[in-house]
């Protein structure tokens, strides 16, 4: 039995969404990564997918356990993503997140680095239009920033693809090192995907303006194929423990004083991707499990908390925590349900962020950068706190806000009801996950000293978080923007090109004053001599030009004499 | 009686705390009873996590505040 390119399904899938009518098309939408899964059973029995275009060979389907694990993951979040968009009416949501998922399936599963740039572009373009969906000025200012950068990341790949494939007549994706400037360029596209710092402020500019459904697609794709691109070309670069670190590290600082709750999302969805980098810097077999693992189980607790941050907006139309506040009352099943992905991102023991970060950072302490390890520590504890407790507690209960609300609709509850099942369900037998993992896994999670130092430090983490709010210090919710790199181009970048234009216009002015002037002198020099009144527009007598004549006979003759 | 939810009341707060803060302690005491295989000499340290995450919270959201001076704006800063 042969099979087909997974990405192929959904972009055929999204066509045929697109031409369906409207009642048809949620349903549509689900059979595409059904289908699709059933034909992923057999990609992973069968062998590649070649084609030749020119005179290179493009390998569109590799399909071995790495990327058979995001291609499963991809299939999955599309899946309850789709479940969670049941209810909506919007053609252009509906086809354009097929494509995007279609479009990461395609980058995961290539082969060479033509493919991957296929799927990396399509991926850019599609996922664009679920902020723009939000239809407002906002999201839509916001898209065409996320798109810009999207797009710069996509033209370094490009850059360094052709300039790799030229220095090494190969096209394949594979193990790369930042030796040459095409793994550099390549880097550095990964890099944008994965919202390195400093490059961060995309993902957290734009998500937030998504609409509440599309923000829950966005979060499963862009950053995890970036995290599956590090992996197969940059595995044990040892930079990337660092970059991961700060990743880690900065955006938890944020999360505490952010306002929007899906933005506290976004910061926390770097941070997660930060403990992948630094999985991937350490190399270690042990180390890349984690990282992929986390990878796998971000998808599903990220998922479910976006999806109960978006049933909160979706159902008040409000997502400031200042806004919010005693939803419990009137949203209990959404409150549960965000408790276990707050459970899970904290890494509680028996939910799923458990038994995948302590592989990081049990690989970073035998790797022995313990420097890193206290910090990744201090990032779980950050997360615990702002994901873990911020979140539902300034959503659900905190200060009564007032409104009062009802449950979000039915396929909302099942999405966000399956993903919190699969989160219990991969912390309570690990070894599920860990079957699918491309390494041997000989981690055992659940060990006494495990379960009990992170208890502790969850537990004291909350304590604090308990007397920080009972005393009064803790830092309220606030109305508020806070600066962060996207400051650079939002305000510095727009000053600087205000500044430039009215340095410009100013140049421009006296330019065209100094013009004036010039030919201003140049027309009356010209009149002076060649107008009406000049001296050669005078009528000469013959008896004045013979007298001329003959005086310039006179010199010829003495001249003709000396 | 108020009709404030009992989550709400001043009094039951303070008693989950309690109870938490008791939870929390015989954790800290468990330290003792279970053998841990320490990864580095500090990390076997009594009581490591527990006051580490305790520090790191309070450390955090403190510098948090200070950040909110050096970046908090209006909403409409942007628009």
């Amino acid at each position: 039995m042969t099979s087909l390119p997974p990405a192929l399904i959904f972009f055929a899938g999204a066509l045929l969404v697109g031409l369906a009518p409207a009642r048809l098309r949620p349903a549509m939408t689900l059979l595409v990564p059904l289908f699709g899964g059933w034909n992923l059973w057999y990609v992973a029995g069968g062998g590649g997918l070649d084609v030749a275009l020119f005179d290179t060979q493009l390998e569109l389907v590799r399909a071995d356990k790495l990327a058979l694990l995001f291609g499963i993951l991809f299939h999955l979040a599309t899946f309850l993503a789709c479940i969670y968009a049941f209810h909506l009416r919007d053609r252009m949501q509906q086809v354009t997140a097929l494509i995007y998922a279609g479009g990461a399936l395609g980058a995961v599963f290539a082969g060479d680095l033509i493919t991957l740039f296929i799927g990396w572009e399509i991926m850019a373009v599609s996922s664009v239009f679920l902020i723009w969906a939000r239809r407002t000025p906002r999201a839509s200012s916001a898209g065409l920033r996320y798109l810009i950068m999207q797009i710069s990341s996509g033209l370094l790949l490009l850059a360094g693809a052709l300039l790799h494939i030229s220095e090494t007549g190969s096209p394949a994706f594979g193990a790369m090192g930042l030796g040459s400037l095409a793994g550099i360029l390549i880097f550095t596209a990964f890099g944008i995907k994965c919202a390195f710092p400093l490059v961060h402020s995309w993902l957290t500019d734009a998500y937030p303006e998504a609409t509440p459904t599309g923000m829950v697609f966005l979060s499963a794709f862009t950053t995890k194929v970036a995290i599956y691109g590090l992996a197969r070309s940059f595995a044990g670069a040892e930079v990337l423990i660092y970059i991961g670190t700060a990743m880690a590290m900065f955006p938890i600082f944020f999360a505490v004083i952010e306002n929007d709750l899906r933005r506290v999302l976004a910061f926390s969805l770097i941070n997660q991707v930060g403990f992948m980098v630094v999985g991937i810097g350490i190399g270690s077999e042990l180390a890349m499990n984690g990282a992929v693992s986390h990878a796998f189980n971000d998808v599903l607790f990220k998922g479910l908390l976006l999806m109960s941050m978006g049933a909160v907006l979706h159902q008040t139309g409000k997502i400031n925590g200042s806004e919010l506040g005693g939803l419990y009352k009137t949203m209990p099943i959404t409150t549960g349900l965000c408790i276990v992905g707050a459970a899970s991102i904290s890494a509680f023991p028996l939910f799923s962020g458990f038994v995948s970060k302590s592989m990081v950072m049990v690989a970073a302490a035998e790797e022995g950068y313990w420097i890193v390890w206290l910090l990744l520590l201090f990032a779980s504890a950050g997360v615990f706190h702002h994901a873990g407790i911020k979140i539902p507690y300034f959503a659900f209960f905190a200060h009564d806000s007032g409104i009062r609300t009802r449950e979000p609709p039915l396929n909302m509850l099942l999405a966000m009801g399956l993903s919190a099942a699969l989160c219990i369900l991969i912390g309570v037998y690990p070894s599920l996950l860990y079957s699918l993992l491309p390494w041997e896994v000989h981690y055992v999670p659940y060990t006494a000293d495990h379960v009990l130092t992170q208890l502790q430090l969850l537990f004291f983490s909350a304590l604090a978080f308990a007397w920080l709010n009972l005393s009064g210090l803790y830092p309220p919710e606030l109305p508020s923007v806070n600066l962060d790199a996207d400051w650079l181009y939002r305000r510095l970048g727009v000053g600087i090109v205000r500044r430039a234009e009215r340095v410009w216009i100013k140049a421009e002015r006296a330019g065209a004053r100094f013009a004036q002037y010039g030919t201003g002198v140049l027309q009356r020099s010209a009149a002076r001599h060649y107008g009406p009144a000049s001296v050669l527009a005078r009528t000469w007598s013959t008896g004045f030009a013979a007298l001329w004549i003959v005086v310039l006979l006179g010199i010829c003759l003495i001249l003709y004499y000396l | 009686m108020s009709n404030k939810a009992w989550i709400e009341k001043r009094k039951n707060v303070v008693l989950m705390v309690r109870i938490f803060l008791a939870v929390s302690i015989v954790l800290l005491l468990l330290d003792l009873v279970i053998h841990r295989h320490d990864l580095f000499s500090w990390e076997g340290w009594f009581g490591f996590y527990g006051f580490y995450g305790f520090v790191a919270c309070v450390a955090l959201v403190l510098a948090a505040k200070v950040l909110r001076k050096l970046v908090m704006r209006r909403e409409d800063y942007y628009d």
